[in-house]
């Protein structure tokens, strides 16, 4: 008796399992009509597309869901063909592309920075930093506030001898793949011991969760410093650093600053971190978000209209969309970014033909 | 209320004194028969429903073990039995060792019980053994029962506000004083937290045994001359020590798995904490921060495994906690 029942509940729970298992591999046809897409990705983007979504809609009618699960989540759900488009705050990996099994284009959508926030009490004038001393003291080889290699670059400044108490994100995320690959790519002996992704092991500092995490704790400790979001840092005016860019220029972080960091000769693909850059008036912790969707549109049961709906919408986003990024803090694309954006509409095809052609015959 | 019809007296329904109508003409031996092959079949449907909703519960249990094993299967090729006791967790070179985060999670867990339990249980003789809500008429005592509930309802995330606002700058005041390096956050003030969210678990549950204890045996102990805290000391607590003990059990499991608040005050590194002082990690609050973005397989699958490990954990001390219990109920 005793052991039917053990049978049952075993075959019980493996069905139980199967059929959740199978909930997530099968394929959701995705909304018959032809009015509603579908997306997901990126949080980081999330509050200008909930805006400039609403503004489509009631322009032309046509409806997008976009869930902000996270990029990583968005790349798979994309890769599942559950959605129409995802969002991206990093290009995908070789091994995600392996994975998707077809070409995936990146088109920029709009521009964001990660800027460095500090808690000097009595101090109001603002610090500068060279890419040297962040990476430094991210390594933890800088751990006080006057030590005399962040002393020279702020003569003007009396540094106080605060340790400085490094905090960065806990959770994984676009702001920190932005970071440490700016790190990687400034300091040689960062990119051999920690590298750059969503989630890194830190040699030093404190982990908050999210841009509230990160600044409740610096806040919260005299000699704070962390990185945070540039929309977030200037919704809550928070004192950032000037960071020496590529030029040798210090550069305070602003729309106008990684709006212009982006406007350098961008490959084809779009594919590239704009951290660094050479820009002369370019901030130099920058990047895109991208949305990222299949170049053949042709797959499932896809409609030609609605691989025609999807190109629209990003074709519209990427130009008269961009009047929406200012005002919620994020920046528009550069010159060459969004003539970079055209050139990869326009290379999006269904059956092998290109659709925007056709779209506007 | 006398029914119409001639009904048993343990019949408290009168729903069947309609259904009778048609059965009028029988004679009333039949009817009787009739009605307990009714109430049999009855009882066999209802028997069955509970039988399914445990059997649900069990399978569901099962299921999510089957889940976590199998998900963990790509981290498991990728680093084997060394992920349990590795020290390093880098998602960038792909070497995935829990060790950290189980040390986090069990110095937390048993350090917030260990603050918890001098609280929970003078709660519990205070409502159970002084002041009963409801028995007499003590406002005090009604309101220490509601803030107890309230407690438990208050959503984690609050929690973690509270602490990192409230809390952080205190015990950093405090770590300035005793001159060991002032992060505010970390494992104490994590434990600190969770002190404060399972107190309610172990305080209610140890109330209800302790006003279970049965009165003769106070006023017998009473009678020969004990005093209040003699009879609370050799006559309350060892009575209701099994369900003070399962109590204190639950409040463990809750503060094994809980996430938000202690994600926000732990300071979320990945070293093997060297004080109580230091920051650290816990499992739950590392797959809280990292499942969002972990795009990559053996990545995701590890944070899986670290489910997994939990899982274990929690079920381990589990059933060794019923083992105590059943030790100390024994003797």
């Amino acid at each position: 008796m005793k052991s039917t029942y053990l049978i049952s509940i075993a075959v019980a729970s493996t069905t139980l399992l199967a059929s959740c298992g199978g909930g997530g591999s099968q394929k959701q046809s995705s909304t018959q009509d032809d009015k509603t897409l579908l997306g997901a990705g990126s949080t980081f983007v999330y509050p200008l597309y909930s805006k400039i979504f609403n503004v489509y809609h009631q322009q032309t009618g046509i409806q997008v869901n976009y869930q902000s699960i996270g990029s990583g989540g968005g790349i798979l759900q994309l890769i599942n063909k559950t959605v129409d488009f995802g969002d991206s705050d990093a290009p995908l990996t070789a091994d995600q592309e392996k994975q998707a099994g077809a070409p995936i284009v990146h088109i920029p959508i709009c521009a964001g920075a990660v800027v460095l926030t500090y808690n000097l009490p009595g101090i109001s004038d603002t610090l500068m930093l060279t890419p040297d001393v962040l990476a430094n003291i991210y390594l933890g080889k800088i751990t006080r506030w006057n030590d005399p290699a962040v002393q020279s670059i702020n003569p003007k400044i009396k540094l106080p001898s605060l340790p400085i108490a490094v905090v960065h994100r806990s959770d994984g995320s676009g702001t920190t793949n932005i970071f440490t690959d700016y790190l990687s790519k400034v300091s040689p002996e960062w990119k051999t011991r920690v590298g750059a992704s969503t989630s890194v092991n830190w040699p030093v500092g404190l982990g908050g969760k999210g841009n509230e995490g990160v600044s409740g704790l610096i806040k919260q400790t005299p000699g704070g410093f962390g990185y945070v979001e540039l929309a977030y840092a200037i919704q809550n005016q928070m004192p950032v650093v000037k960071v020496q860019n590529a030029a040798g220029q210090f550069i305070a972080p602003t729309i106008a600053s990684t709006q212009a960091a982006s406007n350098i000769s961008l490959p084809a693909d779009a594919k590239v971190f704009v951290t660094n850059t050479t820009a002369p008036n370019g901030y130099p912790i920058s990047g895109f978000t991208w949305a990222i969707l299949y170049r053949e549109q042709h797959y499932g049961d896809r409609s030609l209209n609605r691989a025609k709906e999807l190109v629209n919408l990003f074709w519209w986003v990427t130009h008269d969309g961009q009047a929406y990024c200012a005002d919620l803090h994020y920046a528009p694309l550069s010159a060459t970014a969004q003539a970079t954006a055209e050139n990869l509409l326009k290379s999006i095809t269904f059956d092998g033909k290109p659709i925007f052609t056709s779209t506007t015959q | 209320m006398p029914s119409p019809l001639a009904t048993p007296p343990t019949e408290k329904s009168s729903r069947y004194s309609d259904t009778t109508e048609a059965t009028r003409s029988l004679s009333r031996m039949r009817r009787l028969t009739l009605r307990i092959s009714y109430a049999e079949k009855k009882d066999r449907f209802f028997r069955n429903g509970l039988l399914l909703a445990g059997l649900t519960i069990l399978c569901l249990v099962i299921a999510i073990f089957l889940t976590l094993v199998i998900g963990s299967i790509p981290s498991f090729r990728a680093t084997g039995i060394h992920f349990f006791w590795g020290k390093v967790w880098d998602p960038v070179t792909g070497v995935f060792g829990a060790l950290p985060f189980l040390i986090g999670t069990l110095l937390t867990s048993f350090l917030a019980l260990l603050i918890s339990i001098p609280f929970s249980i003078s709660i519990a003789l205070f409502l159970g053994e002084y002041f009963p809500p409801g028995k007499g008429k003590n406002r005090l005592a009604g309101l220490v029962q509601e803030a107890v509930e309230l407690i438990a309802g208050i959503p984690s995330v609050i929690y973690g506000f509270w602490g990192l606002f409230v809390l952080v700058p205190i015990v950093r005041n405090i770590e300035t004083q005793w001159h060991v390096l002032p992060y505010g956050v970390g494992i104490f003030t994590a434990s600190l937290i969770l002190a404060i969210m399972i107190i309610p678990y172990a305080a209610s549950l140890s109330r209800e045994i302790i006003s279970l204890v049965p009165d003769e045996l106070k006023e017998a102990a009473y009678s020969l001359g004990a005093t209040h805290w003699e009879v609370i000391r050799y006559i309350v607590l060892p009575y209701a020590r099994t369900g003070i003990f399962a109590g204190i059990l639950l409040s463990l499991g809750r503060a094994l798995g809980e996430t938000m608040a202690v994600t926000m005050v732990i300071g979320n590194t990945s070293a093997i904490p060297t004080s109580i002082f230091s920051p650290g990690n816990t499992l739950a609050s590392v797959i809280a921060n990292e499942f969002t973005e972990a795009a990559n397989e053996t990545y995701l699958s590890a944070l899986i495994e670290l489910g997994l490990v939990l899982f274990v954990v929690t079920t381990l001390i589990h059933l060794i906690g019923k083992r105590v219990i059943r030790q100390f109920s024994t003797t």
